[in-house]
């Protein structure tokens, strides 16, 4: 079904009873061209651009659990493009310019609203590097503004700008970054996907790989052994434990990143700000809640949740940002594995085991990147080339030196 | 997190700085070359379940230690000097 204004109020006027489920539920077949390991966000995109772009739709995507109920459904949903190394700065420009248009292309309403992304300045140094960073971006072909004191303070009254340790001296805003809704992205693909003929299976763990003289033949499942000619794994999180099987030794580290969301309150911040001492980066959802996260908690972590020290941190932050925080009342916390990277920079290569790819290393900038890596994912699986915007995120980068660490913190992961 | 340090006894993990692996006190030599040596720079077990790690007691006794922790429930399940280790090795 083609979703419209008219089938709304149609279905509405009808108590609402003529909706039918967005996907298939179908059994997995013994066969597919290609498998997709990972029903999140990512994997989900590169089933649909597979489909959509390169004609492939004999193709499976295997989620553990159910459809996005991994990152792409824990993060704080903030879209950008404000990088600035060559390798990011022209893959993050392509995914942006997707979401951009990306609500048409699926018939599904993502909620993308580009209320821009202001990310603060407090000292002179850290202006003349968001200068910089302000006419990378620009070079990128994508849109910044050097804001100074009084601009910030003129749209964001609200903020400690006399701080005694940080005040704050300026900021770098773009307008056409801003926050999605992160459900809406998962499910519009996984509709889109599903209505091109592409087999979502859930409830359905990898086990182990099939591979014979370096070449992989398809995967063991808890639901059974799936033959594919190409298989392609958008695990982010779990990268280690999933390449393991196929013997890959990986440059990533899991660690976890804990997110917070506050009661709903009305109205109050009407753009994403990011905190450029403390890490802390905050907006408010269309249902009233002020989203917001901060660092890592620090150490290598599978559980799906952080520590104590974590939240006070958060909270310390946000007050020094922003002190009317603490008059809100903290509703949820919860936090989700980010693979990290060596450099702080994904990779979207090829593997070593001719038909195997791979999709991964999100560390913090998963969300933003879903449209962008399922396009330039797809690609790779379906042409066996890089995607223009993505042939520096090569795996082999590592042993040759040809690091993307946006940070500049080296081999450091919980630091990126 | 309680971390039970050999010398200061439990104490709270904020007291404490992570590093990584514990793979990083056997540094390869030179003689070793260079796959030895992008290993141990870059590439990480990241096991879900029980890893090694170093952590440093920063605000402490600044012993470096090493930690059996479970990833997938923070569980610390042994302590011990990250000298006592080297001792061992030479």
């Amino acid at each position: 079904m083609r979703y419209s204004a008219f089938k709304v109020i149609w279905n509405g006027l009808g108590g609402n009873r003529g909706w039918k489920p967005v996907w298939r539920n179908p059994q997995p077949r013994s066969r597919y061209d290609v498998i997709i390991i990972g029903g999140g966000g990512h994997g989900l995109a590169t089933a649909y651009y597979l489909a959509k772009k390169y004609g492939v739709t004999n193709v499976a995507v295997l989620e553990r659990g159910y459809l996005g109920g991994g990152n792409v459904g824990r993060n704080t949903t903030v879209v950008r493009a404000n990088y600035m190394l060559d390798g990011n700065s022209q893959f993050y420009s392509h995914s942006l310019k997707l979401w951009e248009t990306l609500a048409q292309e699926l018939n599904y309403n993502v909620m993308l609203s580009q209320r821009g992304c202001l990310m603060l300045a407090h000292s002179d140094g850290q202006m003349d590097a968001m200068a910089r960073r302000g006419n990378m971006i620009h070079m990128q072909g994508d849109d910044a503004e050097l804001w100074e004191a009084a601009t910030v303070r003129r749209h964001l009254p609200y903020l400690d700008f006399d701080n005694a340790r940080f005040p704050i001296r300026g900021g770098l805003m773009q307008w056409r970054a801003g926050t999605a809704r992160h459900d809406a992205v998962a499910w519009g693909f996984a509709r889109g996907a599903d209505r091109l003929g592409v087999d979502l299976i859930q409830n359905c763990a990898v086990t182990g790989f099939h591979i014979r003289n370096g070449r992989v033949l398809g995967v063991e499942t808890t639901r059974g052994t799936i033959a594919a000619d190409k298989v392609g794994m958008t695990v982010a999180g779990r990268s280690s434990e999933v390449g393991q099987m196929a013997g890959l030794r990986l440059p990533i580290e899991s660690h976890v990143l804990q997110a917070f969301v506050t009661e709903g309150l009305k109205p109050l911040i009407d753009t994403v700000v990011s905190f450029g001492m403390g890490h802390f980066y905050i907006s408010q959802s269309d249902k009233g809640g002020l989203v917001y996260g901060g660092d890592l908690d620090g150490y290598n972590s599978y559980a799906q949740r952080g520590n104590l020290p974590m939240v006070e941190h958060v909270a310390e932050a946000g007050m020094a940002l922003m002190p009317m925080l603490g008059k809100a009342r903290m509703l949820r916390s919860w936090g989700g594995i980010m693979d990290m990277t060596m450099d702080g920079s994904p990779i979207i290569d090829k593997t070593p085991i001719e038909g195997l790819y791979f999709n991964g290393g999100w560390c913090y900038g998963g969300f933003k990147a879903v449209p962008g890596s399922g396009d330039v994912f797809a690609h790779l699986i379906a042409t066996g080339r890089s995607h223009e915007v993505a042939e520096k995120y090569r795996i082999d980068r590592f042993q040759t030196g040809d690091l993307i660490d946006e940070e500049g913190t080296g081999a450091t992961p919980n630091l990126h | 997190m309680r971390i039970n340090c050999p010398l200061c006894g439990a104490r709270d993990s904020r007291e404490f700085h992570y590093r990584g692996s514990a793979k990083l006190i056997d540094r390869p030599l030179p003689e070793q070359g260079r796959a030895a040596m992008f290993d141990y720079v870059y590439i990480r077990d990241n096991p879900a379940g029980v890893t090694r790690e170093l952590w440093h007691h920063r605000n402490g006794c600044r012993a470096w230690l090493v930690v059996a922790r479970d990833t997938t429930s923070h569980k610390i399940l042994s302590v011990e000097l990250a000298a006592d280790r080297g001792r061992v090795r030479s």
